[in-house]
């Protein structure tokens, strides 16, 4: 069953600005997706609508089946958000916000309380529980909203950058939990512009760009699209000069650093071979830049010269 | 669960949190109108009202009581939800509900109930100062209950519909300082509009609040200005309107919605 289908969604803002010109989409229920783009590219616009933030202007929604225009209450139920922006009351004690959000799910006091105890354990905020919101670290706020998203088990949880600006530590510890509610059954829609957040954690991709899906597909065949990759080898010894290895162009980064970009179809084992029948030995080796991060900058910015290329 | 019954646990919710919020910010929400009518009362009611004596076949303080008390519901009511609507538009925390299966209609009544809920409880609170001035009765307890239940909710409607349009701070004060406070002082809570030559009496029947003061003075001492029937026809009337007004800004997302 498809957790969510866009057909042909559209937004065009009072000023003119056509933030989605018509996109079609599909995630199947308990895919983990990540819908990537640059700023202004119109994921937070889709998720606006998606969510009822936002009034679209023409295109079709479904939720689990439930279509958005007919059967507003019934998809609604199946959607939980974590917004970009925090915007809970920032008077209201922690357990008090998540208890109320169940409640605006018919959730009642009762069956709530147990409820966003769980949650509130499992994100390291229950220690937090009756201080005013507004005491909150920023990460223990990011934490808050994705526990007041799922106080009631919704079926799709979409979050809209939920690690912008969270230290690394609780972002992965983030990660696990995200991991462990997708693997229970939630199907998880991510924005996010840590393109490592959405290589590690998600299996499908969709790339938005000027309000059109300019690529939709597996995280592992869109990794498969990237012709060339540029690792780094951290060396054993100091080189005086960039050795001279047969079919690989290497750069120096400094005298113990290399820098070498390898097309797909190249073996790295050849390589490390040469490099090593030379004398030098490699010591740790990683890809320059995140592989999906180059790709997707690839993709943007090809697009981009495409349509510069198309208008000129 | 049946979808009305959750409906239920929604309205439920949001009630409860805006009379917890109430209670919460006492100092703020029901001392302030308690000092400011003790005032009056004192003020008006005993040091001037001695030298003006009766009004309308009343003493001048059994006169004003009704009024002040009905001002009370009214400022209070329509200042709660202006506020905290306004606050949780302003705070962008009216998205929980917004993002909630909760019908429009759910949200609009929870607001709407919050506001009586202050409206009624500073009601009461000016009603208990008044009787320490003046002794109050209860000629008509269905018609009091009526008028400020009526009241309340039609003010409470005014205050979401101006929190609706509202886009800053500043925008919540105009209506209360320019319209609400002139329209209360002119709707005869300090003189008969007997008094008033005739076309500022033919005026003064266009002003909605003047037929809320009239009702709840007769539910107390039985004398009105105005005609009871006519009174509450312009009472539902009004609070019809702003219902269908409210409730149609909401649905639409005006001012809430891109």
């Amino acid at each position: 069953m498809k957790a969510l289908s866009i057909r042909q969604l559209s937004k065009r803002y009072p000023n003119g600005v056509e933030a989605l010109k018509g996109i079609d989409l599909d995630v199947e229920e308990g895919d983990f997706f990540a819908l990537l783009g640059p700023n202004g590219a119109g994921k937070t616009t889709a998720i606006g609508i998606l969510t009822s933030l936002v009034n679209k202007t023409g295109g079709q929604i479904e939720v689990f089946g439930h279509n958005m225009d007919r059967e507003l209450e019934a998809a609604k139920a199946c959607i939980g958000v974590v917004p970009q922006e925090v915007n809970f009351n920032q008077f209201e004690k922690v357990c008090d916000i998540v208890v109320n959000q169940a409640g605006y799910y018919g959730i009642s006091r009762r069956q709530a309380l147990p409820r966003a105890e769980r949650y509130l354990k499992q994100l390291d905020l229950w220690e937090k529980r009756d201080s005013p919101s507004r005491n909150l670290s920023g990460g223990m706020k990011r934490r808050l909203m994705i526990a007041r998203a799922l106080v009631h088990e919704p079926r799709l949880l979409i979050l809209d950058e939920p690690t912008a600006g969270v230290d690394i530590e609780i972002r992965r510890s983030m990660w696990e939990f995200l991991r462990e509610i997708n693997a229970q059954g939630t199907t998880i829609i991510l924005t996010t512009h840590y393109l490592e957040e959405a290589e590690n954690l998600c299996r499908n991709i969709a790339i938005i760009d000027h309000g059109q899906i300019i690529e939709k597909a597996s995280t592992r065949r869109l990794l498969d699209k990237l012709s060339t990759e540029t690792f780094i080898l951290n060396l054993q010894t100091a080189l005086r000069e960039v050795p001279e290895v047969d079919g690989y162009q290497l750069n120096m980064v400094d005298e113990t650093c290399i820098e070498v970009e390898i097309h797909r179809d190249r073996s790295i084992n050849a390589l490390f071979q040469q490099l090593s029948d030379a004398g030098i030995q490699v010591a740790s080796m990683r890809n320059k830049v995140n592989r999906l991060e180059e790709l997707f900058v690839r993709m943007v910015h090809g697009g981009r010269n495409d349509r510069a290329g198309g208008e000129s | 669960m049946s979808r009305r019954r959750q409906n239920m646990v929604g309205l439920y919710t949001i009630v409860h949190k805006e009379l917890t919020r109430v209670l919460r910010i006492w100092i703020q929400t029901l001392v302030p109108p308690a000092i400011t009518m003790s005032l009056y009362f004192v003020i008006f009611g005993q040091l001037i009202g001695r030298r003006v004596g009766e009004m309308g076949g009343l003493d001048f303080m059994a006169w004003i009581a009704p009024g002040l008390i009905i001002m009370a519901v009214i400022q209070n009511s329509y200042g709660n939800v202006v506020s905290s609507f306004f606050g949780a538009k302003f705070g962008r925390h009216i998205e929980e509900m917004m993002v909630s299966p909760l019908p429009t209609s759910m949200i609009l009544a929870g607001y709407v109930i919050g506001g009586m809920g202050r409206g009624l409880l500073v009601g009461l609170l000016v009603a208990l100062i008044a009787s320490l001035f003046v002794p109050l009765q209860v000629a008509n307890p269905l018609v009091m209950a009526a008028v400020v239940l009526l009241t309340s909710a039609t003010f409470s409607l005014a205050g979401l519909i101006n929190a609706v349009f509202a886009k800053k701070f500043d925008d919540i004060s105009i209506i209360p300082t320019f319209i609400l406070t002139p329209l209360t002082y002119l709707g005869g809570v300090f003189y008969t509009v007997e008094l008033l030559p005739g076309p500022w009496r033919e005026l003064s029947l266009f002003n909605p609040i003047l037929y809320m003061v009239n009702l709840f003075r007769y539910s107390i001492f039985g004398v009105s200005d105005v005609r009871l029937d006519i009174a509450f026809v312009i009472i539902l009337a009004m609070l019809i309107v702003l219902y269908i007004l409210a409730f149609y800004l909401l649905k639409r997302g005006i001012g809430l919605r891109a």
